[in-house]
């Protein structure tokens, strides 16, 4: 099962080393890792996915709570939370496939960032869901290029 | 008033009650050498930076402070990776300072650069690399912490030779302020409370006691629980002295190696207590068929202990020594007499023994080594069959006693131990067990115990032989011995000899009491060459992949 950890983390050379190192030395495997600074500078915070069952999670909670530049780890899957990614995507565009690719690009509320004669470059955000369906669409045009930043999420609510 | 980062590094050890440290210096180490050159501080130079990191493990193990070590850059730090490897898998709080290329050289392959961080990261509790001497102070203040407290662990620093250099504002931390990083000392009231509960209702209880007895200092504690509850106690390889063994409720070691009762008692429990130990593969044998019947409870200072191995029913987060502490108080005698027979039962069936046939054999060496020092030693050990021999049959009834390399391995390791042994403890009596092929690996520290006048006795049980691989040729490769001879190595007398030691050879029997009480009479280091059974094996045995009640040989 996909798991989504947040992770507060200080900002720190190394840290990000220390951290992939846990997951590479350990062996689990991760889909995606986000990180950024907070409104802290001396903090980041850092999202990750995984697909693991409830005893491998249960390790990498563990591990990474463990390390010693590492403040605070939530597990957010099965909590109300709010996650997004963002992705640009060149797609293969002919005269004739371009005002399909442009209306699926309104449907997403997706962004044309760059035109050129054979492609168009779109940028997207949103949660997985609205993601793969972009890309699954889209993908019959044929992609050029793909990037994604990977996911990052936060708790809904107060705290 | 200001300080070079040098004098910080040397004043840091001297605030934390560092009182000797264990290495070999290098140009990107000079500043600090210097400084230590007038500082009043004891530093052992080593043959070898393997040796220096295994002495400072020896010498935290054996006393419970933390050792220190240190090395150049490059090659003297890669050189003490297999002992900060050794020191993280066994929990053992050492520090290791490391010299690191100038700041501005980083990265740039310099002269004698290796990524030291980078290649310690995932054997050590945590490291650094210091940028600004500004950092220093902070960083070893926190570094000493971090070594000593919680689940201990190696911790490595890397300083530049320009940050030595450099000179800064210097006031030593009193304090550390680290948000991140607050072990649980004290168990959760109301696990504790399920667990007296659980002993209560139990049939057939064992305590299965690990390291962390021995580094929690609990060992009174639990031998309360042990005599208060009426439980029978196996200890861990590493647990060892951390329960006396010559208790009646003692089951001696479980595992691999372990008796079978230990084994046979644990796979037919009900209630598995387990203190300060982390369900290592070497005792829990085939993970599915492990004590099918028992419900387990687990107390360990490290929540990534638990339940990473076996499924457990009542964890709890803490300190041992404060965990037991409330337990104590919760817990009644237990009857459980039956249970009692069927252990009094097995242990007169199925004793720890050896085939006597007036040979010169390696167990009896331990034993007479057990008797001459009326189990008070400091016990150092190799790997490998000398290892077993020496957790099989000597008893251990102190912690600190017996000083292995239990999670890595690491053969090489005992001799340089048993020499940061016996800096750290001068009036205690330090004998390495050794292996031919073991004692080989850092026999060069003999120039360091020579010189330094550290009285340690080693007593190889020399079988000519990588004996416990070639046991498992023996056993699972039909006899084909594949590079396990050891045949035609060096006359371990004459080598002890030209190193300024003494060596005595054993080749009889009868020559091995007169043999141990001389080397205990002679206060300089001594090699006792036993020239034992060649093929010898070691007793009950679990083999790989089997339930650990599974047990071959070693019957009576
Ligand atoms: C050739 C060979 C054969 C071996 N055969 C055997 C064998 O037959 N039997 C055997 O037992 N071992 C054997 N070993 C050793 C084995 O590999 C493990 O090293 C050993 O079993 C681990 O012991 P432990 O569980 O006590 O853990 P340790 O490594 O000592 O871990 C200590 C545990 O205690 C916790 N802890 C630390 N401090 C505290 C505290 N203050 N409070 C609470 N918890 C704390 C830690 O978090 C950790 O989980 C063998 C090794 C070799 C090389
Ligand atoms: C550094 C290292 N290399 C290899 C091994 C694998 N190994 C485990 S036991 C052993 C044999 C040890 O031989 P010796 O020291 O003579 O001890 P014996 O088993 O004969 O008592 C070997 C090679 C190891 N544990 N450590
Ligand atoms: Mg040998």
């Amino acid at each position: 099962m996909k798991h989504t950890i947040s992770a507060l983390v200080e900002n720190r050379s190394g840290v990000l080393a220390h951290i992939s190192t846990l997951f590479s030395a350990r062996g689990f495997n991760i889909d995606s890792l986000a990180v950024g600074e907070t409104d802290d500078p001396a903090v980041s915070k850092m999202t990750i996915v995984l697909d693991a069952d409830e005893r491998i999670l249960e390790q990498v909670v563990k591990q990474l709570r463990k390390l010693i530049d590492v403040i605070k780890v939530q597990d957010l899957t099965g909590q109300n939370f709010i996650d997004r990614e963002l992705v640009l995507v060149k797609i293969n565009a002919t005269p004739a496939t371009r005002s399909e690719i442009m209306q699926t690009v309104d449907i997403f509320r997706a962004k044309i960032v760059d035109a050129k004669p054979r492609s168009l470059t779109v940028e997207l955000t949103g949660d997985a869901d609205k993601i793969n369906g972009f890309l699954e669409l889209v993908g019959e045009f044929g992609i050029k290029d793909i990037v994604r930043t990977g996911k990052i999420a936060m708790a809904r609510g107060n705290k | 008033m200001k300080k070079t980062g040098a004098q910080i590094v040397i004043d840091a050890m001297l605030k934390e009650g560092v009182d000797t440290a264990f290495g070999i210096l290098g140009g990107a180490m000079l500043p600090v050498f210097d400084v230590l050159y007038d500082a009043p501080l004891r530093f052992i130079l080593t043959r070898h930076e393997q040796g220096a990191a295994h002495m400072a493990d020896g010498y935290a193990r054996a006393t419970g402070k933390v050792g220190v070590c240190m090395a150049t850059s490059g090659p003297g730090a890669t050189n003490l990776v297999t002992g900060i490897a050794t020191a993280n898998m066994d929990s053992v709080p050492i520090v290791a300072i490391t010299g690191q290329v100038f700041t501005t050289m980083i990265g740039n392959d310099a002269f004698q650069e290796a990524d030291v961080t980078g290649i310690t990261r995932p054997i050590t509790k945590h490291n650094y690399l210091v940028k600004d001497v500004k950092e220093l102070p902070r960083i070893m203040k926190e570094a000493f912490h971090i070594a000593r407290t919680g689940r201990p662990g190696p911790v490595l620093i890397d300083i530049p030779k320009d940050v030595q250099i450099a000179e800064t504002e210097y006031k030593y931390p009193k304090n550390v302020e680290m948000r991140t990083y607050k072990p649980t000392y004290s168990g959760h009231p109301q696990q504790i409370k399920r667990a007296a509960e659980a002993i209560h209702q139990a049939k057939k209880p064992i305590i299965y006691a690990g390291g962390g007895v021995i580094i929690s200092g609990a060992a009174k504690e639990l031998a309360e629980l042990a005599k208060k509850a009426n439980i029978p106690t196996a200890t861990t390889l590493l647990g060892l002295g951390g329960f006396p063994e010559t208790d009646r409720l003692s089951l001696g070691m479980l595992g691999m190696h372990g008796t079978r009762y230990a084994n046979y008692a644990i796979m037919e429990s009900d209630l598995i207590i387990a203190i300060g130990a982390r369900f290592d593969d070497r005792v829990t044998g085939k993970l599915d068929e492990f004590a099918p019947h028992a419900k387990i409870i687990h107390i360990d200072i490290d929540p990534s202990s638990i339940s990473k191995n076996v499924r457990v029913d009542i964890p709890i987060v803490g300190d041992v020594q404060n965990v037991l502490r409330e337990l104590n108080k919760l817990v009644r005698k237990g009857q459980y007499a039956p249970w009692h027979k069927k252990i009094r039962e097995w242990k007169r069936k199925f004793p720890l023994t050896y085939e006597d046939n007036g040979e010169l054999k390696p167990q009896f060496v331990v034993e007479e080594i057990y008797k001459a020092t009326r189990g008070e030693a400091i016990i150092c050990t190799e790997v490998g069959q000398n290892q077993m021999w020496a957790a099989q049959f000597y008893q251990y009834t102190k912690p600190r006693t017996l000083l292995s390399s239990g999670g890595l391995g690491t053969m090489g390791y005992g001799f340089p131990a048993a020499i940061g042994a016996q800096i750290g403890c001068p009036d205690r009596i330090v004998f390495d067990i050794a292996g031919d092929g073991s004692f080989q690996m850092n026999i060069q520290e003999l120039a360091t115990a020579a010189i330094n006048k550290v009285p340690v006795k080693v007593a190889i049980l020399n079988n000519g032989y990588l004996g416990m691989v070639r046991q498992w040729q023996e056993l699972f490769y039909k006899k084909r011995y594949s590079h396990t001879s050891l045949a035609g190595g060096p006359d371990f007398v004459k080598v002890a000899e030209a190193y300024g030691a003494v060596g005595i050879r054993v080749e009889k029997k009868g020559g091995v009491r007169p043999a141990i009480k001389k080397a205990l009479s002679i206060k300089k280091p001594v090699v006792i060459d036993f020239h034992v059974e060649l093929e010898e094996n070691v007793f009950p045995m679990v083999p790989a992949g089997k339930a650990v009640n599974q047990m071959i040989g070693g019957m009576a």
